[in-house]
């Protein structure tokens, strides 16, 4: 029997994949890449409370998550273009223009 | 006992293309990795019944937001990119504390008491069958704000990224 609390158990190790990846990985579109990990992992708890409560609110959102998602990978993307032009890296320990 | 089967078959999936997607050297391999992951995910998705999920995550991850990903690695030269953590020890207490969040949250996790009653939700009255349909409903009745909301957001991401990635107006 596949309860929820087995998808929360999954999404929980996705979760923790997706934030060693922002943590330990430098390369910045790996970073993007784990962060897009993280948002998957928030859409699997989402879902399987949604099939638990018979309810498809929990969907709704995860649609909403999916378009956050998007528009964050454009902007993004879009900023990495940019920095990658000025700088020719990708490195976020390079990344210290207006550091403090 | 099917849906067992399917759903560890498909959590070691999803787990293991998440582990390669982190720890891959190659940039591009990683991106395939993502794409791999994002349809077992998607599979994860069918398990529980949300058909339409399923399908927008494969045409908008697997599909769109990975292409993207892709465009970028291309345009960007990683070649000969040494990628080291200058100081390993930095982080030790952020790992620590991370470690102790990773613990509570297995705790209530396994604390969590799946058996109880379903609440009721305010708006349970959905008066159409069919997966996409309930989606579609909530999201043009009671969630038309957010939804709305949701397309603003999507179109000033879109001329935002035109701006930046543009290399003069």
């Amino acid at each position: 029997m596949i309860t929820p609390t087995h998808y929360m158990l999954l999404s929980a190790a996705l979760f923790m994949i997706g934030v060693v990846g922002v943590l330990v990985r430098r390369n910045i579109i790996i970073i993007f890449m784990s962060i897009e990990l993280i948002l998957n992992a928030v859409n699997i708890n989402l879902v399987a409370f949604s099939s638990q409560l018979q309810h498809t609110v929990g969907q709704v959102f995860a649609v909403f998550v999916v378009a956050v998602a998007a528009a964050e990978a454009a902007v993004g993307l879009g900023i990495i273009l940019a920095f990658y032009r000025n700088r020719e890296t990708v490195n976020i320990d390079e990344m210290n223009l207006m550091r403090w | 006992m099917g849906e067992a089967i399917a759903f560890y078959t498909i959590a070691a999936f999803v787990l293991g293309f998440a582990v390669m997607v982190v720890s891959t050297k190659d940039t591009v391999h990683s991106v395939l990795f993502l794409v791999l992951d994002f349809l077992a995910v998607a599979a994860l998705y069918v398990l529980l019944g949300a058909e339409f999920l399923a399908a927008i995550q494969v045409l908008v991850y697997a599909g769109g937001i990975v292409v993207l990903y892709l465009f970028v690695v291309m345009l960007v030269n990683l070649k000969g990119f040494p990628e080291e953590n200058r100081d390993p020890h930095r982080r030790t207490k952020l790992g620590l504390g991370l470690a102790a969040a990773v613990v509570v949250e297995l705790g209530a996790i396994l604390a969590y008491d799946y058996a109880r009653p379903v609440p009721q939700l305010a708006d349970a009255a959905i008066p159409v069958v069919g997966n996409t349909e309930e989606v579609g409903w909530l999201l043009y009745t009671s969630y038309l704000i957010p939804f709305e909301i949701a397309s603003m957001l999507l179109l000033v991401a879109m001329i935002g990224a035109i701006v930046l990635a543009k290399r003069e107006l």
